[in-house]
Protein backbone atom coordinates (compact mmCIF):
# COMPACT_ATOMS: atom_id res chain seq x y z
CA UNK A 1 0.00 0.00 0.00
CA UNK A 2 1.24 3.19 -1.16
CA UNK A 3 1.74 5.79 1.75
CA UNK A 4 -1.00 8.60 2.21
CA UNK A 5 1.44 11.24 2.00
CA UNK A 6 2.60 9.71 -1.73
CA UNK A 7 -0.79 9.33 -2.87
CA UNK A 8 -1.42 12.99 -1.82
CA UNK A 9 1.81 14.12 -3.78
CA UNK A 10 0.28 11.81 -6.58
CA UNK A 11 -2.98 13.66 -6.27
CA UNK A 12 -1.73 17.01 -6.60
CA UNK A 13 0.46 17.14 -9.68
CA UNK A 14 3.67 17.89 -7.54
CA UNK A 15 6.47 16.45 -10.15
CA UNK A 16 4.31 17.21 -13.17
CA UNK A 17 3.72 21.33 -11.67
CA UNK A 18 7.81 21.08 -10.64
CA UNK A 19 8.63 20.02 -14.53
CA UNK A 20 5.79 22.72 -15.83
CA UNK A 21 7.88 24.67 -14.25
CA UNK A 22 11.23 24.02 -15.60
CA UNK A 23 10.13 24.42 -19.59
CA UNK A 24 8.28 28.14 -18.16
CA UNK A 25 11.40 29.00 -17.28
CA UNK A 26 13.19 28.44 -20.26
CA UNK A 27 10.25 29.60 -22.23
CA UNK A 28 11.88 33.08 -21.73
CA UNK A 29 15.25 32.17 -21.44
CA UNK A 30 18.23 33.55 -24.62
CA UNK A 31 18.15 31.88 -27.50
CA UNK A 32 21.51 31.18 -28.69
CA UNK A 33 20.60 29.26 -32.16
CA UNK A 34 23.37 30.37 -34.57
CA UNK A 35 21.61 31.20 -38.32
CA UNK A 36 23.65 28.93 -39.96
CA UNK A 37 23.86 30.57 -43.58
CA UNK A 38 23.91 34.26 -42.25
CA UNK A 39 25.90 33.80 -39.01
CA UNK A 40 28.64 31.41 -38.23
CA UNK A 41 30.21 29.73 -35.70
CA UNK A 42 33.66 31.01 -34.60
CA UNK A 43 36.44 28.17 -36.22
CA UNK A 44 39.66 27.54 -35.23
CA UNK A 45 43.05 27.88 -37.21
CA UNK A 46 43.59 24.02 -36.43
CA UNK A 47 39.83 23.33 -38.26
CA UNK A 48 40.14 20.30 -40.51
CA UNK A 49 38.37 20.33 -43.33
CA UNK A 50 38.99 20.22 -47.46
CA UNK A 51 42.73 19.20 -48.91
CA UNK A 52 44.97 20.93 -50.42
CA UNK A 53 48.80 20.34 -51.58
CA UNK A 54 50.92 22.85 -51.43
CA UNK A 55 53.61 24.59 -53.77
CA UNK A 56 56.70 26.27 -52.76
CA UNK A 57 56.69 30.53 -53.64
CA UNK A 58 58.31 30.00 -56.95
CA UNK A 59 55.85 27.96 -58.42
CA UNK A 60 57.17 24.51 -57.40
CA UNK A 61 55.36 21.48 -55.89
CA UNK A 62 56.92 20.73 -52.19
CA UNK A 63 55.05 16.96 -52.21
CA UNK A 64 58.45 14.69 -52.92
CA UNK A 65 56.23 11.65 -52.77
CA UNK A 66 58.13 10.40 -49.55
CA UNK A 67 54.38 8.48 -49.21
CA UNK A 68 54.58 8.80 -45.27
CA UNK A 69 51.30 10.34 -45.77
CA UNK A 70 50.19 7.18 -47.76
CA UNK A 71 51.20 5.31 -44.77
CA UNK A 72 49.80 7.05 -41.83
CA UNK A 73 47.03 7.28 -43.50
CA UNK A 74 44.30 5.18 -40.90
CA UNK A 75 41.40 4.98 -43.77
CA UNK A 76 43.80 4.58 -46.46
CA UNK A 77 42.29 7.17 -48.04
CA UNK A 78 45.56 8.56 -49.59
CA UNK A 79 47.15 6.70 -53.45
CA UNK A 80 50.33 7.57 -54.51
CA UNK A 81 52.26 6.94 -57.52
CA UNK A 82 56.15 8.46 -58.26
CA UNK A 83 58.49 8.89 -60.64
CA UNK A 84 61.29 10.63 -61.49
CA UNK A 85 60.28 14.40 -63.03
CA UNK A 86 62.39 15.42 -66.35
CA UNK A 87 64.82 17.61 -63.50
CA UNK A 88 65.86 14.45 -61.77
CA UNK A 89 63.62 14.91 -58.80
CA UNK A 90 61.55 12.43 -57.32
CA UNK A 91 57.72 13.49 -57.81
CA UNK A 92 54.27 12.25 -58.15
CA UNK A 93 52.42 11.20 -60.69
CA UNK A 94 49.30 10.15 -58.97
CA UNK A 95 48.11 11.71 -55.90
CA UNK A 96 44.56 10.73 -54.83
CA UNK A 97 42.46 11.62 -51.81
CA UNK A 98 39.35 9.65 -51.46
CA UNK A 99 37.02 12.07 -49.63
CA UNK A 100 34.62 9.42 -48.53
CA UNK A 101 37.27 7.30 -46.88
CA UNK A 102 39.04 10.08 -45.65
CA UNK A 103 38.09 10.63 -41.62
CA UNK A 104 39.99 13.72 -41.19
CA UNK A 105 41.77 13.13 -38.73
CA UNK A 106 45.00 15.28 -40.18
CA UNK A 107 47.40 12.62 -39.46
CA UNK A 108 48.70 13.08 -43.42
CA UNK A 109 49.20 16.60 -42.39
CA UNK A 110 51.56 15.81 -39.13
CA UNK A 111 53.19 13.61 -41.13
CA UNK A 112 54.35 15.24 -44.13
CA UNK A 113 58.08 16.37 -43.76
CA UNK A 114 57.83 19.41 -46.08
CA UNK A 115 54.29 21.02 -45.43
CA UNK A 116 52.58 20.10 -48.60
CA UNK A 117 49.70 18.15 -48.15
CA UNK A 118 47.53 20.48 -45.45
CA UNK A 119 43.74 20.51 -44.87
CA UNK A 120 42.11 24.11 -44.67
CA UNK A 121 39.01 25.29 -43.06
CA UNK A 122 36.99 24.77 -46.10
CA UNK A 123 33.74 22.61 -44.56
CA UNK A 124 31.38 23.50 -47.57
CA UNK A 125 31.76 21.56 -50.58
CA UNK A 126 29.48 19.22 -52.08
CA UNK A 127 29.64 16.80 -54.73
CA UNK A 128 27.14 15.90 -57.72
CA UNK A 129 28.10 12.96 -59.89
CA UNK A 130 29.90 9.72 -58.92
CA UNK A 131 33.87 9.73 -58.60
CA UNK A 132 33.99 13.21 -57.39
CA UNK A 133 35.01 12.62 -54.59
CA UNK A 134 38.19 11.53 -55.47
CA UNK A 135 40.52 14.98 -55.29
CA UNK A 136 43.27 14.35 -57.80
CA UNK A 137 46.66 16.04 -57.89
CA UNK A 138 44.79 18.67 -60.22
CA UNK A 139 42.60 19.35 -57.75
CA UNK A 140 44.06 19.61 -54.75
CA UNK A 141 46.83 21.76 -55.97
CA UNK A 142 44.02 23.89 -57.44
CA UNK A 143 43.11 24.25 -53.76
CA UNK A 144 46.28 24.90 -52.43
CA UNK A 145 46.78 27.70 -55.24
CA UNK A 146 43.18 29.26 -54.74
CA UNK A 147 43.50 29.00 -50.76
CA UNK A 148 47.29 29.90 -50.16
CA UNK A 149 46.75 33.21 -48.52
CA UNK A 150 44.49 31.33 -46.01
CA UNK A 151 46.98 28.08 -45.50
CA UNK A 152 49.67 30.55 -44.96
CA UNK A 153 48.29 33.26 -42.73
CA UNK A 154 46.57 29.44 -40.63
CA UNK A 155 50.00 28.07 -39.95
CA UNK A 156 51.76 31.53 -38.92
CA UNK A 157 49.21 31.57 -36.09
CA UNK A 158 49.48 28.24 -35.18
CA UNK A 159 53.46 28.29 -35.49
CA UNK A 160 53.91 29.23 -32.05
CA UNK A 161 51.85 26.38 -30.34
CA UNK A 162 53.83 23.63 -32.67
CA UNK B 1 -25.00 50.61 -50.30
CA UNK B 2 -28.85 51.88 -50.54
CA UNK B 3 -29.42 49.41 -53.89
CA UNK B 4 -27.68 46.97 -52.26
CA UNK B 5 -30.01 46.98 -49.15
CA UNK B 6 -33.11 47.71 -51.67
CA UNK B 7 -31.70 44.21 -53.45
CA UNK B 8 -31.44 42.97 -50.39
CA UNK B 9 -34.78 43.51 -48.64
CA UNK B 10 -36.82 42.04 -51.41
CA UNK B 11 -35.51 38.65 -50.95
CA UNK B 12 -37.95 36.71 -48.90
CA UNK B 13 -37.22 36.53 -45.39
CA UNK B 14 -36.90 33.22 -44.98
CA UNK B 15 -33.86 33.38 -47.71
CA UNK B 16 -32.74 36.30 -45.84
CA UNK B 17 -32.44 34.00 -43.05
CA UNK B 18 -30.92 31.32 -44.64
CA UNK B 19 -28.08 33.32 -46.25
CA UNK B 20 -27.14 35.53 -42.74
CA UNK B 21 -26.63 31.65 -41.40
CA UNK B 22 -24.74 30.18 -44.07
CA UNK B 23 -22.19 33.57 -43.66
CA UNK B 24 -22.23 32.90 -40.31
CA UNK B 25 -21.56 29.18 -40.66
CA UNK B 26 -18.93 29.92 -43.33
CA UNK B 27 -17.78 32.69 -40.70
CA UNK B 28 -16.91 30.37 -37.96
CA UNK B 29 -15.40 27.65 -40.14
CA UNK B 30 -12.89 29.82 -41.65
CA UNK B 31 -11.87 31.12 -38.24
CA UNK B 32 -11.46 27.93 -36.55
CA UNK B 33 -9.41 26.97 -40.14
CA UNK B 34 -7.61 29.84 -40.11
CA UNK B 35 -7.30 29.37 -35.79
CA UNK B 36 -5.48 25.53 -36.84
CA UNK B 37 -3.32 27.08 -38.79
CA UNK B 38 -1.59 29.69 -36.59
CA UNK B 39 -2.11 27.42 -34.21
CA UNK B 40 0.52 24.99 -36.08
CA UNK B 41 3.27 27.57 -36.05
CA UNK B 42 2.22 28.75 -32.06
CA UNK B 43 3.05 25.21 -31.54
CA UNK B 44 6.19 24.80 -33.51
CA UNK B 45 7.41 28.09 -31.99
CA UNK B 46 6.38 27.87 -28.08
CA UNK B 47 7.98 23.82 -27.87
CA UNK B 48 11.05 25.57 -29.91
CA UNK B 49 11.78 28.09 -27.11
CA UNK B 50 10.96 25.98 -24.08
CA UNK B 51 13.94 23.53 -26.01
CA UNK B 52 15.79 26.93 -26.11
CA UNK B 53 15.71 26.59 -29.79
CA UNK B 54 13.77 29.50 -32.18
CA UNK B 55 11.44 27.83 -34.49
CA UNK B 56 10.26 28.37 -37.70
CA UNK B 57 11.71 31.73 -38.31
CA UNK B 58 12.36 31.74 -42.05
CA UNK B 59 8.81 32.28 -44.20
CA UNK B 60 7.81 35.64 -43.78
CA UNK B 61 4.26 37.65 -44.90
CA UNK B 62 4.60 39.35 -48.40
CA UNK B 63 7.96 39.60 -47.94
CA UNK B 64 7.78 41.94 -45.06
CA UNK B 65 10.99 42.39 -43.04
CA UNK B 66 9.33 41.40 -39.81
CA UNK B 67 7.42 38.84 -38.56
CA UNK B 68 9.68 36.18 -39.63
CA UNK B 69 8.17 32.73 -39.97
CA UNK B 70 4.90 33.98 -39.92
CA UNK B 71 3.80 32.91 -43.34
CA UNK B 72 5.32 28.90 -42.19
CA UNK B 73 1.71 27.51 -42.03
CA UNK B 74 0.63 28.85 -45.77
CA UNK B 75 3.44 27.05 -46.97
CA UNK B 76 2.75 24.00 -45.24
CA UNK B 77 -0.53 24.08 -46.55
CA UNK B 78 0.34 24.76 -49.97
CA UNK B 79 2.72 22.05 -49.62
CA UNK B 80 0.69 19.44 -48.77
CA UNK B 81 -2.07 20.40 -51.09
CA UNK B 82 0.55 20.24 -53.88
CA UNK B 83 1.70 16.71 -52.83
CA UNK B 84 0.27 13.46 -54.57
CA UNK B 85 -2.56 11.34 -52.87
CA UNK B 86 -1.54 8.23 -52.49
CA UNK B 87 -3.59 5.08 -52.77
CA UNK B 88 -2.31 1.71 -51.33
CA UNK B 89 -2.80 -0.80 -54.00
CA UNK B 90 -5.26 -3.07 -51.12
CA UNK B 91 -6.36 -0.21 -49.28
CA UNK B 92 -10.29 -0.19 -49.17
CA UNK B 93 -10.61 2.97 -51.68
CA UNK B 94 -14.00 4.36 -50.45
CA UNK B 95 -13.47 4.18 -46.87
CA UNK B 96 -9.76 5.21 -47.18
CA UNK B 97 -10.88 8.65 -48.86
CA UNK B 98 -13.90 9.30 -46.87
CA UNK B 99 -12.46 8.55 -43.36
CA UNK B 100 -10.50 11.79 -43.44
CA UNK B 101 -13.61 13.70 -44.60
CA UNK B 102 -15.76 11.70 -41.47
CA UNK B 103 -13.07 13.61 -39.03
CA UNK B 104 -13.21 16.70 -40.46
CA UNK B 105 -16.57 17.20 -40.79
CA UNK B 106 -17.48 15.89 -36.86
CA UNK B 107 -14.47 18.06 -36.16
CA UNK B 108 -15.88 20.91 -37.60
CA UNK B 109 -19.98 20.51 -36.67
CA UNK B 110 -19.16 20.78 -33.04
CA UNK B 111 -18.66 24.61 -33.35
CA UNK B 112 -22.43 24.80 -33.94
CA UNK B 113 -23.16 25.13 -30.38
CA UNK B 114 -20.38 26.75 -29.15
CA UNK B 115 -21.04 30.04 -27.68
CA UNK B 116 -18.77 32.92 -28.77
CA UNK B 117 -20.55 35.67 -27.29
CA UNK B 118 -23.60 36.38 -25.17
CA UNK B 119 -25.10 37.04 -28.67
CA UNK B 120 -23.25 35.02 -31.12
CA UNK B 121 -23.64 31.30 -31.31
CA UNK B 122 -24.76 29.39 -34.63
CA UNK B 123 -27.33 27.11 -32.83
CA UNK B 124 -28.56 27.49 -29.28
CA UNK B 125 -29.24 23.53 -29.02
CA UNK B 126 -30.55 23.11 -25.39
CA UNK B 127 -29.25 19.60 -26.00
CA UNK B 128 -25.83 21.56 -26.78
CA UNK B 129 -23.47 19.54 -24.57
CA UNK B 130 -24.72 15.82 -25.41
CA UNK B 131 -24.08 17.18 -29.27
CA UNK B 132 -20.68 18.22 -28.62
CA UNK B 133 -20.19 14.91 -26.59
CA UNK B 134 -21.64 13.19 -29.18
CA UNK B 135 -20.08 14.76 -32.66
CA UNK B 136 -16.75 14.01 -30.43
CA UNK B 137 -17.45 10.53 -30.21
CA UNK B 138 -18.27 10.30 -34.01
CA UNK B 139 -15.01 11.52 -34.74
CA UNK B 140 -13.26 8.72 -33.49
CA UNK B 141 -14.54 6.76 -36.61
CA UNK B 142 -12.52 8.78 -38.52
CA UNK B 143 -9.65 7.27 -36.86
CA UNK B 144 -10.51 3.86 -36.70
CA UNK B 145 -12.04 3.93 -40.46
CA UNK B 146 -8.81 5.29 -41.74
CA UNK B 147 -6.73 2.71 -39.76
CA UNK B 148 -8.64 -0.41 -40.80
CA UNK B 149 -8.92 1.05 -44.65
CA UNK B 150 -5.48 1.29 -44.85
CA UNK B 151 -4.72 -2.13 -44.61
CA UNK B 152 -1.66 -1.86 -42.79
CA UNK B 153 -0.49 -3.11 -39.21
CA UNK B 154 0.31 -0.10 -38.02
CA UNK B 155 -2.63 2.07 -38.60
CA UNK B 156 -4.80 -0.98 -37.32
CA UNK B 157 -2.93 -0.69 -34.71
CA UNK B 158 -3.24 2.95 -33.98
CA UNK B 159 -6.64 2.69 -34.49
CA UNK B 160 -6.97 0.53 -32.16
CA UNK B 161 -5.56 2.17 -29.51
CA UNK B 162 -7.59 5.27 -30.33
CA UNK B 163 -10.10 3.90 -29.50
CA UNK B 164 -9.70 1.94 -26.60
CA UNK B 165 -7.85 5.41 -24.97
CA UNK B 166 -11.40 7.33 -26.21
CA UNK B 167 -13.58 5.09 -24.64
CA UNK B 168 -11.93 5.36 -21.40
CA UNK B 169 -11.35 9.19 -21.20
CA UNK B 170 -14.84 9.67 -22.66
CA UNK B 171 -16.34 8.23 -19.79
CA UNK B 172 -14.37 10.43 -16.95
CA UNK B 173 -14.78 13.13 -19.50
CA UNK B 174 -18.45 12.68 -19.56
CA UNK B 175 -18.48 12.50 -15.41
CA UNK B 176 -16.49 16.06 -15.56
CA UNK B 177 -19.24 17.28 -17.36
CA UNK B 178 -21.61 15.98 -15.47
CA UNK B 179 -20.26 17.80 -12.47
CA UNK B 180 -20.99 20.92 -14.53
CA UNK B 181 -24.43 19.70 -15.49
CA UNK B 182 -25.36 19.68 -12.09
CA UNK B 183 -24.04 22.78 -11.22
CA UNK B 184 -25.77 24.59 -13.95
CA UNK B 185 -29.02 22.87 -14.20
CA UNK B 186 -28.86 22.76 -17.80
CA UNK B 187 -27.49 21.18 -20.87
CA UNK B 188 -27.05 24.44 -22.71
CA UNK B 189 -24.07 25.80 -23.71
CA UNK B 190 -25.28 29.46 -23.60
CA UNK B 191 -26.77 28.48 -20.08
CA UNK B 192 -24.02 27.48 -18.56
CA UNK B 193 -22.12 29.87 -18.71
CA UNK B 194 -24.64 32.49 -17.38
CA UNK B 195 -25.06 30.20 -14.64
CA UNK B 196 -21.63 30.92 -13.59
CA UNK B 197 -21.99 34.95 -13.91
CA UNK B 198 -21.30 36.64 -10.84
CA UNK B 199 -17.81 36.93 -10.23
CA UNK B 200 -15.04 35.36 -10.60
CA UNK B 201 -15.83 33.25 -7.67
CA UNK B 202 -18.47 31.75 -9.39
CA UNK B 203 -17.01 30.21 -12.01
CA UNK B 204 -17.20 26.44 -11.93
CA UNK B 205 -13.46 26.46 -11.95
CA UNK B 206 -13.78 27.37 -8.05
CA UNK B 207 -16.06 24.20 -6.73
CA UNK B 208 -15.41 22.00 -9.72
CA UNK B 209 -12.00 22.43 -9.64
CA UNK B 210 -10.86 18.67 -9.74
CA UNK B 211 -13.29 18.36 -12.48
CA UNK B 212 -11.61 20.54 -14.55
CA UNK B 213 -8.27 19.56 -14.67
CA UNK B 214 -9.65 15.57 -14.81
CA UNK B 215 -11.80 17.21 -18.11
CA UNK B 216 -8.50 18.90 -19.40
CA UNK B 217 -6.69 15.83 -19.28
CA UNK B 218 -9.09 14.05 -20.88
CA UNK B 219 -9.17 16.49 -23.67
CA UNK B 220 -6.02 16.05 -24.18
CA UNK B 221 -6.11 12.28 -24.16
CA UNK B 222 -8.90 12.28 -26.33
CA UNK B 223 -7.25 14.50 -29.23
CA UNK B 224 -4.47 12.28 -28.63
CA UNK B 225 -1.84 14.66 -28.10
CA UNK B 226 1.36 14.46 -25.98
CA UNK B 227 1.73 13.29 -23.51
CA UNK B 228 -1.40 10.98 -24.39
CA UNK B 229 -0.17 10.32 -28.42
CA UNK B 230 0.51 6.59 -28.24
CA UNK B 231 -1.69 6.96 -30.86
CA UNK B 232 1.08 8.03 -33.21
CA UNK B 233 3.77 6.78 -31.15
CA UNK B 234 6.48 7.39 -33.54
CA UNK B 235 9.14 4.87 -31.99
CA UNK B 236 6.18 1.92 -32.02
CA UNK B 237 4.20 2.34 -34.89
CA UNK B 238 5.95 4.86 -37.33
CA UNK B 239 3.25 6.84 -37.33
CA UNK B 240 -0.30 5.07 -36.08
CA UNK B 241 -3.64 5.56 -38.20
CA UNK B 242 -1.88 7.72 -40.70
CA UNK B 243 0.94 6.03 -42.11
CA UNK B 244 -0.87 5.55 -45.60
CA UNK B 245 -2.07 8.76 -45.68
CA UNK B 246 0.17 12.06 -48.06
CA UNK B 247 -0.73 14.83 -49.46
CA UNK B 248 -4.28 16.78 -48.60
CA UNK B 249 -5.64 13.25 -47.64
CA UNK B 250 -3.03 13.79 -45.09
CA UNK B 251 -3.97 17.25 -44.48
CA UNK B 252 -7.98 16.88 -43.47
CA UNK B 253 -7.27 13.41 -41.61
CA UNK B 254 -4.58 14.72 -39.29
CA UNK B 255 -3.47 18.20 -38.81
CA UNK B 256 -6.75 20.02 -39.66
CA UNK B 257 -9.02 18.01 -37.20
CA UNK B 258 -6.34 17.55 -34.56
CA UNK B 259 -6.01 20.78 -34.07
CA UNK B 260 -9.69 21.87 -34.17
CA UNK B 261 -10.25 19.37 -31.39
CA UNK B 262 -7.53 21.05 -29.75
CA UNK B 263 -8.85 24.52 -29.99
CA UNK B 264 -12.22 22.92 -29.01
CA UNK B 265 -11.95 21.18 -26.04
CA UNK B 266 -9.76 24.36 -24.61
CA UNK B 267 -12.97 26.00 -25.92
CA UNK B 268 -14.87 23.74 -23.79
CA UNK B 269 -12.98 23.76 -20.54
CA UNK B 270 -13.54 27.82 -20.97
CA UNK B 271 -17.04 27.77 -21.61
CA UNK B 272 -17.80 25.03 -18.74
CA UNK B 273 -15.15 26.12 -16.33
CA UNK B 274 -14.08 29.73 -16.60
CA UNK B 275 -17.26 31.35 -17.14
CA UNK B 276 -16.71 31.29 -21.58
CA UNK B 277 -17.79 34.92 -22.56
CA UNK B 278 -18.10 35.91 -18.50
CA UNK B 279 -15.22 38.91 -17.45
CA UNK B 280 -12.81 37.75 -15.00
CA UNK B 281 -13.79 42.02 -13.42
CA UNK B 282 -17.27 40.81 -13.62
CA UNK B 283 -18.19 41.40 -9.49
CA UNK B 284 -14.79 43.09 -8.83
CA UNK B 285 -15.76 46.41 -11.04
CA UNK B 286 -18.79 48.33 -11.37
CA UNK B 287 -21.00 46.26 -14.19
CA UNK B 288 -21.19 49.94 -16.33
CA UNK B 289 -17.01 49.74 -16.51
CA UNK B 290 -16.14 48.73 -19.67
CA UNK B 291 -13.71 45.68 -18.63
CA UNK B 292 -16.92 43.97 -16.33
CA UNK B 293 -18.29 43.59 -19.83
CA UNK B 294 -19.04 39.99 -21.30
CA UNK B 295 -17.42 39.27 -24.72
CA UNK B 296 -15.82 37.20 -26.91
CA UNK B 297 -12.25 38.44 -25.99
CA UNK B 298 -12.48 36.87 -22.64
CA UNK B 299 -13.59 34.12 -24.22
CA UNK B 300 -10.44 34.16 -26.46
CA UNK B 301 -8.11 34.90 -23.98
CA UNK B 302 -8.98 31.94 -21.73
CA UNK B 303 -9.45 29.71 -25.30
CA UNK B 304 -5.89 30.92 -25.35
CA UNK B 305 -4.64 29.99 -21.72
CA UNK B 306 -5.85 26.39 -22.46
CA UNK B 307 -3.86 26.44 -25.84
CA UNK B 308 -1.25 27.27 -24.17
CA UNK B 309 -1.37 24.22 -21.49
CA UNK B 310 -1.68 22.14 -24.31
CA UNK B 311 1.99 22.84 -25.82
CA UNK B 312 3.39 23.57 -22.89
CA UNK B 313 2.38 19.98 -21.89
CA UNK B 314 3.77 18.54 -25.16
CA UNK B 315 7.05 20.77 -24.11
CA UNK B 316 7.49 19.24 -20.81
CA UNK B 317 5.91 15.49 -20.42
CA UNK B 318 7.37 12.42 -21.84
CA UNK B 319 4.80 10.02 -23.32
CA UNK B 320 2.85 7.91 -21.44
CA UNK B 321 3.42 4.33 -21.50
CA UNK B 322 0.08 2.18 -23.28
CA UNK B 323 -1.00 0.56 -19.79
CA UNK B 324 -0.40 3.63 -17.82
CA UNK B 325 -2.62 5.20 -20.35
CA UNK B 326 -5.14 2.87 -19.42
CA UNK B 327 -4.69 2.77 -15.52
CA UNK B 328 -5.04 6.57 -15.39
CA UNK B 329 -8.28 6.44 -17.41
CA UNK B 330 -9.99 3.57 -15.90
CA UNK B 331 -8.57 2.97 -12.22
CA UNK B 332 -7.95 6.78 -11.44
CA UNK B 333 -9.40 9.06 -13.25
CA UNK B 334 -13.06 7.64 -13.32
CA UNK B 335 -12.97 6.88 -9.20
CA UNK B 336 -11.79 10.50 -8.66
CA UNK B 337 -14.65 11.71 -10.76
CA UNK B 338 -17.29 9.81 -8.96
CA UNK B 339 -15.80 11.11 -5.78
CA UNK B 340 -16.19 14.77 -6.42
CA UNK B 341 -19.64 14.35 -8.29
CA UNK B 342 -20.57 12.33 -4.91
CA UNK B 343 -19.23 15.76 -3.06
CA UNK B 344 -21.01 17.84 -5.76
CA UNK B 345 -24.29 15.69 -5.11
CA UNK B 346 -24.29 16.31 -1.11
CA UNK B 347 -23.30 19.91 -1.99
CA UNK B 348 -26.24 20.84 -3.75
CA UNK B 349 -28.53 18.31 -1.79
CA UNK B 350 -27.61 20.71 1.77
CA UNK B 351 -28.07 24.02 -0.78
CA UNK B 352 -24.50 25.28 -0.36
CA UNK B 353 -22.67 27.43 -1.88
CA UNK B 354 -23.79 28.26 -5.29
CA UNK B 355 -26.71 25.74 -4.95
CA UNK B 356 -28.50 27.51 -2.47
CA UNK B 357 -30.86 29.09 -4.70
CA UNK B 358 -32.02 25.46 -6.31
CA UNK B 359 -35.66 24.90 -5.58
Amino acid sequence: MPSVRSIAKTLLLGELLQGLAVTFKYLWKPKFTVHYPEERAPQSVRYRGLHALRRYPNGEERCIACKLCEAVCPALAITIESDVSADGTRRTTRYDIDLFKCIFCGFCEEACPVDAIVETRIHEYHMENRGENIMSKDKLLAVGERYEAMITADKTADAPYR
Amino acid sequence: MSTILAYWNQIPLYLQHLIIVFAEIVGVMMTVVVSVAFLTLIERKIIGWMQIRIGPNQIRMFGLPFLKGVAQPFADVIKLLLKEVLLPAKADKVVFLLAPLIALTTALAVWAVVPFSPVFVLADVDAGLLFVLAMTSLGVYGIILAGWASNSKYAMLGAMRSAAQIVAYEIAMGFALVGVLMAAGSLNLSDIVRAQSGSMLTWNMVLLFPLMIIYFISGIAETNRAPFDVVEGESEIVAGFHVEYSGASFATLFALPEYANMILVATLAAVLFMGGWLSPFQGLLSDTSLLAQPSFLWLFVKICWFLFCFLWFRATFPRYRYDQIMRLGWKVFIPLTLVWLIVECGMVWMRIGPWSHFG
